[in-house]
């Protein structure tokens, strides 16, 4: 592994070596490295290209990794990872993806994750998206993410897109059963001519079921966004989703809640707001030492960490 | 110390928002009071650089301040706590501390800033800046930032307005403790007896003008006048 593919694996997952646990790097459209352990087995795909996680009923405090990081311009990546998680398990999965593009021709990674949380499984998803290039091609990447969770499982959802990707539609989509919670927290910050689609859509059929669907966000110069946002509650269940953007320069930001009801019971909550940083906000920082400038940058990082 | 001269601030509405307000400030702890309207809080935005005035000089220890921006006078030495405390999204009160008390603040430093201001720090100290806070806890931490600057000259804006009684008892021995120790000066808008008390000087203000100013033994039977007579006007109407 080269020293660019490393920077990538540190900023993607955070990792200076091999993880502790199981882990399958893809660098460039291949297998870098893989490792499977007594309770997660990580093994290819049948006739497409991707992974199948199985991790074993009852498997706790247990973690695994699964970046991918690209170099190689013009590369279009597509891959099919599948989560088979038993039950009564708690892992936590660290996926992610970078790009380093320093070519003339476009770099693409579509990542397909679908996840099958066992009753009373607890699982904790962490996924970061960075690109970088000399700005001759883009970093695209598309994430779609669906999660089907079985009796009282709960998944926890931390996606991050903080810098360099161009063009991105991610896709996430639950279906829960009964007393599952799913929950999605996402940040994205968008630059220059860079747009990003992301699409919520949650399905709320088992009772008293939950989902909590956030997304902060920042468009600045002449970027656009668009969030969507559509739970579906079908019995006594409980529903929320918030997107909170902030908008500078002439960015360009679309915020779509949509709630559907088909049961009396389901109690469900919107919350949008977009909006430039408050003048207050500035000022205050502003009256304990900080320069405008370090004022906005202190309220953006805040706002996304 | 702080010395006003001749400051005028205006708009098209309401052209004498301050009209010519003449101040030396130079006691540790200063107390503006007045009628809602009278200009108290464009005043103390005026010093701290937030309203531009239309016309007069401000002096901050001798140095001509009047032209500098927010940042130069918060690096001068000058703190505000606004009336109604910001909310942050994303930020947490250890975070707005360390910014207040500069790089190096230990956590130890921060938690003892929220201490002084009757806040059990471990309950606080990793929480939001938002709006999940009361308006006390608000009030509160916006004081404890003033603490962690520890600077020259504090300006506190109504720190009592929208807090509840049990809040405002603590707070009056957080104002009485910091009176003792300051070394700084301290600036305070209030309409509290309490707080006015224990100033060592009262500013009045009425129509944008100071009125009156002295120790509160000169000036608290004015205040109270006023009070009363207002209230007997109304009555009587």
């Amino acid at each position: 592994m080269d020293a660019i593919q490393k920077r990538l694996l540190k900023e993607v997952a955070d990792l200076d070596s091999l993880p502790v646990g199981a882990y399958n790097i893809r660098a460039d459209g291949e297998s870098a490295g893989r490792r499977s352990t007594e309770n997660i087995e990580i093994v290819s795909q049948k006739g497409r290209p991707g992974i199948e996680i199985h991790v074993k009923d009852g498997t706790v405090n247990e973690s695994m990794h699964i970046p991918v990081i690209m170099e190689q311009s013009g590369l279009k990546d597509l891959v099919y990872n599948d989560f088979y998680i038993g039950e009564n398990c708690d892992v936590t999965i660290v996926a992610g993806c970078g790009i380093h593009n320093c070519g003339g021709e476009n770099s693409q990674h579509d990542g397909i994750h679908t996840f099958y949380i066992g009753k009373n499984s607890k699982v904790k998803y962490y996924e970061k998206h960075f690109g970088e290039g000399d700005g001759r091609a883009k970093q695209i990447m598309n994430p779609t993410t669906v999660v089907h969770l079985e009796e009282n499982a709960d998944f926890e959802m931390e996606t991050a897109q903080i810098g360099g990707i161009d063009d991105t539609i991610r896709e996430t989509t639950g279906d829960l059963k009964d007393g599952a919670t799913l929950i999605v927290k996402e940040k994205i910050l968008t630059t220059g001519d860079q747009v990003a689609k992301t699409h919520f859509s949650v399905d709320l059929d088992g009772e008293h079921c939950s989902t909590n669907v956030i997304s902060r966000s920042v468009a600045r110069d002449q970027s656009r966004q668009e969030f969507v946002s559509r739970i579906n509650g079908n019995t006594e269940c409980y529903g929320h989703t918030e997107c909170d953007a902030i908008i500078m320069d002439d960015a360009h930001v679309t915020a779509s809640p949509e709630l559907a009801a088909n049961c009396v019971e389901a109690s469900l909550i919107h919350e949008a707001a977009i909006g430039k940083i408050a003048g207050e906000q500035l000022i205050k920082l502003m009256t304990l030492g900080l320069t405008e400038q370090e004022a906005e940058a202190q309220i953006i990082n805040g706002f996304l960490k | 110390m702080l010395k006003l001269e001749h400051i005028s601030y205006g708009v098209e509405e309401r052209p004498n928002i301050l009209d010519d307000v003449n101040l030396e400030i130079d006691q540790p702890f200063v107390a503006i009071t007045g009628p809602n309207g009278s200009g108290k809080s464009t005043l103390v935005k005026v010093i701290a650089g937030i309203i531009k005035p239309t016309s007069g000089r401000i002096y901050y220890d001798g140095k001509d301040i009047t032209d500098l921006s927010i940042t130069e006078r918060a690096n001068l030495g000058i703190s505000y706590a606004f009336q109604k405390p910001v909310s942050f999204k994303g930020l947490r009160v250890i975070d707005l501390l360390t910014l207040a008390a500069g790089k190096g603040t230990t956590l130890t430093e921060a938690c003892d800033y929220l201490s002084e201001v009757g806040l059990c720090a471990r309950d606080y100290i990793n929480r939001e800046l938002n709006d999940s806070l009361s308006g006390g806890e608000m009030k509160r931490i916006e004081i404890a930032m003033i603490l962690a600057r520890s600077t020259g000259l504090s300006l506190f804006d109504e720190p009592e307005a929208g807090i509840d009684l049990w809040s405002f008892q603590n707070l009056i021995q957080v104002f009485e403790k910091m009176n003792a120790q300051t070394e700084g000066n301290i600036l305070i808008i209030s309409h509290q007896e309490r707080i006015l008390n224990i100033a060592n000087n009262i500013i009045m203000m009425q129509d944008g003008k100071v009125v009156r100013q002295g120790t509160p033994e000169e000036v608290m039977p004015h205040i109270l006048n006023t009070g009363c007579t207002k209230i007997m006007d109304k009555l009587a109407q």
